[in-house]
């Protein structure tokens, strides 16, 4: 597999406005104002090239993969594993076989819980997560401790929202079998040192995952030079379609583990007597795939990696020190989250008004916007704030969509008072 | 009246700021918790049943400005009715929340200025959330609640 970094440089240098023409979605206007979604945590718009996609393959393609003898079957089959090389070269994998197609983020660390965890983590044991986890990396370690009696570590956050790592390092000891921990928080944009993570936990054998959902739009990601040895991401907030994502695991890893879900595709050999199961990534794929979805993420890595990433991080920074500073003049706004190293999220709270309330006001501005607890309630608690409104911006986004929306805070105050 | 106008008249924004009836009640004998996982919004209704009758409403709780003026309403509205009483005005303000044709603002008394909310399908759950709060609190064990 060719390196990473041959498929970067400068295709064309990079332009936002010509950038914004290949999403549609953005041309339209809402409540007779022009779109300004800032809502890419969430999930990001998709361009007009993996829309083609989608429907390239149910124009021209559609067919059960991996079974049929015929045309089209042989054609699908092989744009959903040019697919998954497609994603090994973009995130460095050393084989595609390292590659497990699953629904997205949840389902990829559903499967590591279920699959590694109930083999290898036992009564007694430490699994160690940070205080910045979305629910998806809480909540499915919670069940593996109930089932196997193993306990969850938290480290803890400093008031930018920044991980204590002195705390993991003392949290780390001989019952610690594995750390699970966000590569870029979604509540508060944090950029979380994963290598230094990965590296103190190495030293003592552990087991990393990172969980990769809100990293892969902002960063390049190189699993071999991170070291991880589960990376966990989802198409849809890469600018792909939704429900498909992404488990990288470690081949011996991999190979270890038992099969999540059984069914078609992941056997080799099936007699009543005894069941063989398939070679890696089917092993932990049964069923029929989202096929269409695999080769759409495909046509968003072809996208992304056709980008100028230079220009691109540098056009996200200044979203980014953009937004913070528009916004932190506007009096009474409190931003939550400030680590030192941040990706484009911008969380806040605003006087006293809810962050529904804002929400429901902004998007009468066309500015769309997420308000709640983002499915990070530990982080909530963290801050004492009930929810926050949370801008997130994806490469599209311009330094005049926020202004427009520090206007539409504006409007807020206007309303409440 | 733009629709925003609507759903953020004057009235609600009072409620929202000095919200009625916003206590524990000493002495309650019915109390229910309201949460809304979506939001993490979280409302508590004490009632004083006597007879049938609400004798007193209490609430407390955290939410947006929707949520908060809609449950201040309510226990003004509730004080001193029946129990079957209640039931109807449930009723009529659930089928105006959600836009239900057969609603009836003119039955629902001061709560008909919650009827801009169906404008904003994902803010009817705020607007709900007492009003089955308070359903859950009169159906409940007619044991004297804790007032810790």
């Amino acid at each position: 597999m060719k390196a990473a970094s041959q498929y970067l440089g400068s295709v064309r240098t990079f332009d936002v406005m010509r950038l914004r023409e290949d999403f549609p979605i953005l041309r339209q206007k809402v409540h007779g104002k022009p779109l300004v979604y800032l809502d890419n945590g969430a999930t990001s718009q998709k361009p007009q090239a993996v829309i083609d996609a989608l429907n390239h393959y149910y124009t021209a393609e559609n067919s059960n993969i991996h079974r049929g003898v015929h045309y089209l079957s042989e054609r699908a089959t092989a744009a959903y594993e040019a697919a998954r090389e497609k994603v090994g070269r973009f995130i460095n994998a050393e084989t595609e076989q390292e590659i497990v197609f699953v629904r997205g983020t949840t389902e990829a660390i559903n499967l590591v819980t279920q699959s590694y965890g109930r083999t290898f983590i036992k009564v007694g044991d430490e699994i160690i997560v940070s205080a910045l986890e979305h629910h998806s990396n809480i909540v499915p370690w919670q069940i593996l401790c109930e089932q196997t009696g193993a306990k969850l570590r938290v480290i803890p956050i400093n008031h930018k929202g920044e991980l204590v790592l002195e705390e993991f390092s003392r949290l780390l000891n001989e019952k610690t079998k594995f750390v699970s921990i966000a590569h870029v928080s979604n509540a508060l944009g944090t950029i979380v040192p994963i290598k230094e993570i990965i590296r103190a936990a190495h030293e003592r054998r552990i087991p990393v995952l990172v969980d990769g959902a809100q990293a892969v739009p902002h960063l390049r990601v190189d699993v071999r030079d991170l070291d991880c040895d589960f990376y966990a991401f989802s198409g849809h907030k890469m600018f792909g379609p939704t429900g498909v994502g992404i488990l990288y695991g470690r081949r011996e890893l991999l190979d270890a583990m038992p099969p999540y879900q059984a069914g078609g595709d992941m056997i080799s050999l099936v007699t009543f007597e005894k069941t063989h199961y398939n070679v890696l990534p089917y092993k932990f794929e049964a069923g029929t795939p989202n096929i269409a979805g695999g080769i759409g993420l495909g046509a968003a890595i072809d996208y992304l990696l056709a980008l100028d990433w230079e220009g691109l991080a540098a056009h996200e920074h200044r979203l980014l020190s953009y937004a913070t500073d528009a916004l932190a003049s506007i009096d009474g706004l409190r931003v939550i989250g400030t680590a030192a190293e941040k990706a484009g999220v911008l969380s806040f709270v605003f006087d006293s008004v809810h962050a529904h309330d804002v929400g429901t006001i902004l998007d009468q501005e066309g500015v769309a916007v997420r308000a709640g607890h983002h499915c990070a309630m530990p982080v909530m608690q963290r801050f004492g704030v009930p929810a926050t409104t949370r801008a997130s911006f994806a490469l599209y986004n311009t330094t005049a969509e926020i202004d427009v929306l520090a206007q539409a805070i504006h409007r807020v105050r206007k309303v409440f008072g | 009246m733009s629709e925003l106008d609507d759903l953020y008249q004057e009235v609600i924004l009072d409620h929202n700021k000095s919200p009625r009836n916003y206590r524990v009640l000493a002495n309650a004998n019915r109390k229910a918790e309201g949460y809304n996982p979506l939001c993490g919004d979280h409302v508590t209704v004490y009632v004083k049943l006597d007879d049938g009758v609400i004798q007193d409403i209490a609430f407390q709780g955290s939410g947006c400005a929707i949520s908060k003026a809609s449950a201040s309403l309510m226990t003004a509205e509730l004080k001193g009715k029946t129990e079957a009483a209640a039931e109807d005005l449930f009723e009529g303000v659930h089928k105006m929340l959600t836009g239900d044709p057969e609603a009836n603002h003119e039955n629902v008394g001061k709560l008909k200025i919650l009827a801009g909310v169906c404008k904003f399908p994902a803010r009817v759950k705020c607007a709900s959330l007492a009003w089955h709060t308070v359903n859950a609190a009169l159906k409940g064990e007619s044991q004297p609640a804790t007032t810790e």
